[in-house]
C-alpha cells in the first residue's frame, strides 16, 4: 500500500502547536493564487489535483517546507502540468528572481510600484 | 444524478482496507476499522478522478465515528474521532 508524508496518522509526534500565527504576506499572496486558478473562469485544477500534488512531493521535501510552501509547489507542478507555465520558463524566472530581478515583466505598465518582497 | 443516499445515521460501517497508489482522501488509519455512520454530509464530486484533471462522479460523503480504541492501542474510554469518508470506501457491517 503506498504511504506517502502526509497521511501520518498515528505516526509517532510531538504536542500538537495550537498556536495560530499571524498570516504572512507570502501566504496570504500564495492562497490568493490558489484561488484565482481554481476560479470557475479559469478552472485549472481542482483542490483534490492541489492535494494530490502536494501529496506527490517527495517526503523529505513535504516535512522540510512549510504549508503554503508545498502549496506553491503544487501549484507550479500543476500550471506545468497544464501546459500554462514551461517548467524551463519557470526555472529561469526563479533564477532571475533569486538574483534580485523583479517580478515584473517587459510590458507590465510602468511606474507601478513593484511588489513588496514576499517574506 | 445524485446518488440514492444508502447509508442512515447509527449504521455500523467497515472502511474498506484497499490499499491505493492514486489520490484518495480516506486516511491510513482508517482502513479496515469498524465506525459509526454520524450523518450524511452530502454528495460530493470524487476525488480520486477530481484529482486528475477527470469528471468526479458525484459520491455520498458521511460523518462516521470511531471509538479510539478502535483505532488506537491503548485506547481512552469515551473518546470518539470522527471523519469525513465517501461511500464507496463504506460497507455495511451486520450487529
Amino acid at each position: 500500500m503506498s504511504s506517502a508524508a502526509h497521511d501520518m496518522g498515528g505516526d509517532p509526534a510531538g504536542p500538537v502547536d495550537r498556536s495560530e500565527p499571524e498570516r504572512t504576506l507570502f501566504e496570504q499572496r500564495v492562497d490568493a493564487m490558489q484561488r484565482l486558478l481554481c476560479a470557475p473562469d479559469r478552472a485549472l485544477f481542482t483542490v483534490d489535483a492541489l492535494r494530490r500534488a502536494i501529496e506527490s512531493l517527495p517526503a523529505d521535501t513535504y516535512r522540510g517546507l512549510g504549508y503554503y510552501e508545498r502549496w506553491l509547489r503544487a501549484m507550479a507542478m500543476l500550471l506545468v502540468e497544464r501546459g500554462v507555465i514551461a517548467e524551463d520558463d519557470l526555472r529561469v524566472r526563479v533564477a532571475a528572481l533569486a538574483a534580485g530581478g523583479t517580478t515584473r515583466r517587459a510590458g507590465d505598465p510602468a511606474g507601478a510600484p513593484p511588489p513588496e518582497a514576499g517574506r | 444524478m445524485t446518488p440514492p443516499v444508502r447509508l442512515r445515521p447509527g449504521t455500523r460501517v467497515r472502511v474498506d482496507a484497499r490499499g491505493v497508489d492514486h489520490h484518495c482522501r480516506t486516511p491510513r488509519y482508517l482502513r479496515g476499522r469498524l465506525g459509526r455512520v454520524v450523518a450524511h454530509l452530502g454528495a460530493f464530486g470524487d476525488p480520486e478522478t477530481l484529482a486528475y484533471h477527470r469528471p468526479g462522479a458525484l459520491r455520498n460523503l458521511y460523518q462516521v465515528e470511531f471509538e479510539h480504541a478502535e483505532l488506537w492501542s491503548p485506547g481512552e474510554a469515551g473518546v470518539l474521532i470522527a471523519a469525513d469518508l465517501f461511500e464507496h470506501w463504506l460497507s455495511v457491517e451486520d450487529d
